[in-house]
């Protein structure tokens, strides 16, 4: 029993972190100054704000293709309301998020009450609301939002970026829910056996429901944020987000077919691709490159945590 | 007299269960002809016929192979970066001098040579196909991209363009897509190695049983699907006089999209490749429509969209009816 704790997804992940950060900053002297390391938390900020909450997605057993799509639309909606329909930016802010939790909810109507395959569903909302976001937007960009909006993606709080506080918050929160609530239960049992879930009382469509629309609003509010980063709006923003955020859920531990996974995991699976990424490029290895290197570690990870699991169950 | 009725309407029942999603597919596809010509008599020019059929040929042929593979119960969501890396292997072992009958075969032993690999890593280490595939995706687009820079291949000799070619007068991409089509369907539906795809798919314990390797399987599944890759690579390689050695945008979910809406399940077991070449001509078809109907390119997605929306439904619709 202690063996196999000692040998959790979790603990490699945390040594294969452990090792890249003492390579990478032997390899590349400005990556472990504290100012790079803050830095790159601004980049992860959308991907991480998905990720957990398609943890949550993946350990009912389900997937979320749709949230790149979701980002984008969230984006466009919230650079329409303001400049074209003139709405003060604190309420297009508050449109952008409803309309993102709406096209979640929407996903979760698609699976729960039409018995449509989660992988289906938002495979074709993804192409939905990219287009709605096409088609608003007529392909123009968005720009000249107000100094104080740039708060949220470039100031920041204390001597920390402003998003990292929003993504530590969440990583708390959501972690607490899946651990130690009965929200979390729920989750899992609904991915190790629906049926089972089903007969023992729990609302399993309601809490599906309330899964996807999470994750819609997770995407809209990455939105946000990313469109404070950049300073601008476009409809391509967040094109193959759902690929990254879902390797880094299951680069952490969860389960693709769904019962099993952690918030700790996803959170170093995130912090994993993202120190990859930078002190790979720090390092002079051009930024496609690293991609390799990603897709690798995704692989190799995996095998080796089979591996341990296998030799330890039997 | 009544008992051959009987057989008939039985005959014509389960023709329609067996291949109803293909069959409104077939409909949907002749409906639309008849309606847009009717609204732009240009539609059915040879121009536009050609762009539509044989221009995404390649697509077709691609989503036999992911067929194959859904119907097995795997997924593989590298297809877009592997036709992107397999294309310029192709196009630069033609501008190199290498033979042309070499810079075609290669791409397909290549991908016979991938995609075997992921199956070995599916099939024997059990991680499953949309994980390995994912991480496949990553490994192939970073390689293509930093090993070319993403430069435009240009100036292959004559004789290269394969796609651009006729025979017997219907565009050889086209007819690749007919040919291929027909092949695996018959293959599928009448050989030992065909039906054993669907039982791996549909319920792998009673396969085991009935004495299938579903490791092996599994692998084959994996290899065919990469020489599909292959050949789809060809088609798409030689259509244009450039090859720009990127990865072309979205083609995995296009590829997939054909192959669910084809009536491949996603659960595996069942579907075939002619719902899938199918699927893959009525999108082409529809793209080409909202243009000639004068919609705007901006929402050609979104409208794309609300119609695979409304497939997917329709087909939960019809296979809840069936079932009850």
């Amino acid at each position: 029993m202690r063996m196999k704790s000692i040998f959790r997804h979790e603990t490699i992940l945390f040594l294969v972190v452990i090792v890249a950060l003492v390579i990478l900053s032997i390899q590349a002297e400005q990556f472990a100054t504290i100012d790079n390391l803050l830095n790159q938390g601004r980049f992860l900020t959308e991907v991480s704000l998905v990720a957990l909450i398609m943890t949550f997605v993946i350990v009912t057993g389900g997937i979320d293709l749709s949230v790149g799509s979701i980002l984008g639309l969230s984006a466009i909606v919230l650079g329409v309301a303001w400049k074209k329909l003139g709405l003060p930016l604190p309420l297009a802010i508050l449109v952008a998020l409803s309309v993102g939790t709406l096209a979640g909810l929407f996903n979760g109507i698609i699976i729960t009450r039409f018995k449509v395959p989660p992988l289906i569903a938002t495979l074709a909302t993804l192409a939905l609301y990219r287009g709605l976001a096409e088609g608003i937007s007529q392909a123009r960009s968005i720009r000249g939002y107000p100094e104080w909006f740039f708060i949220l993606g470039q100031g920041e709080f204390f001597g920390i970026p402003t998003q990292l506080w929003i993504v530590a918050f969440f990583t708390l929160l959501t972690g607490f829910i899946l651990t130690y609530t009965t929200w979390g239960r729920a989750t899992y049992a609904i991915g190790a056996n629906e049926t089972a879930a089903r007969f023992s009382g729990i609302a399993v469509d309601k809490t599906k429901l309330f899964i996807y629309a999470a994750s819609g609003f997770a995407a809209s509010l990455a939105a946000i944020i990313f469109v404070s980063r950049v300073s601008t709006t476009r409809s391509d923003m967040g094109m193959g987000l759902e690929l990254d955020a879902i390797t880094a859920v299951v680069l952490g531990g969860t389960s693709i077919f769904g019962g099993k996974g952690t918030i700790v995991g996803t959170f170093f699976g995130l912090i994993l691709i993202q120190i990859l990424k930078n002190g790979l490029s720090l390092a002079g290895v051009k930024s496609d490159g690293t991609y390799i290197a990603i897709g690798l570690v995704l692989i190799l990870t995996l095998l080796i945590s089979n591996l341990f699991n296998r030799n330890s169950e039997g | 007299m009544n008992t051959q009725n009987e057989n008939s309407n039985k005959f014509f029942s389960r023709f329609l269960i067996n291949y109803g999603q293909e069959l409104v597919l077939l409909a949907s596809i002749i409906i639309l002809f008849v309606v847009v010509s009717q609204v732009n008599h240009r539609f059915l020019g040879g121009n536009n016929l050609n762009t539509i059929f044989a221009g995404n040929a390649y697509i077709g042929v691609a989503a036999i192979g992911m067929s194959i593979l859904i119907i097995t119960g795997n997924i593989d969501v590298s297809v877009g970066a592997l036709i992107g890396v397999l294309a310029t292997i192709c196009g630069t072992l033609a501008v190199s001098g290498y033979p042309i009958w070499f810079a075609w075969t290669a791409p397909i032993l290549v991908g016979i040579a991938v995609n075997s690999l992921v199956g070995i890593i599916v099939a024997y280490a059990g991680i499953p196909s949309i994980v390995v595939t994912l991480g496949m995706m990553s490994i192939l687009r970073g390689g293509l991209i930093s090993v070319t820079g993403g430069d435009w291949i240009t100036d292959m000799p004559e004789g290269f363009f394969l796609a651009q070619q006729d025979f017997m007068g219907i565009r050889v991409p086209l007819l690749a897509l007919i040919f291929f089509t027909i092949l695996m369907f018959y293959i599928m539906s009448n050989t030992t190695w065909g039906r054993s795809l669907y039982a791996i798919g549909g319920n792998p314990e009673a396969a085991r049983t009935s004495g299938i390797d579903l490791k092996k399987g599994v692998v084959i599944a994996f290899a065919v699907h990469g020489m599909f890759v292959g050949l789809s690579t060809i088609l798409f390689a030689t259509q244009l006089n450039i090859i720009q050695s990127t990865v072309p945008p979205n083609l995995e979910l296009t590829v997939i999209t054909a192959s669910v809406i084809g009536g491949v399940s996603i659960m595996g077991g069942t579907g075939t490749v002619i719902g899938s070449s199918l699927a893959t001509i009525l999108f082409a078809a529809i793209g080409s429509s909202l243009i000639f109907i004068g919609v705007s390119a901006y929402w050609l997605r979104a409208i794309m969209g609300i119609l695979i929306l409304c497939t997917v439904l329709a087909d939960m619709a019809r296979r809840r009816r069936v079932v009850s």
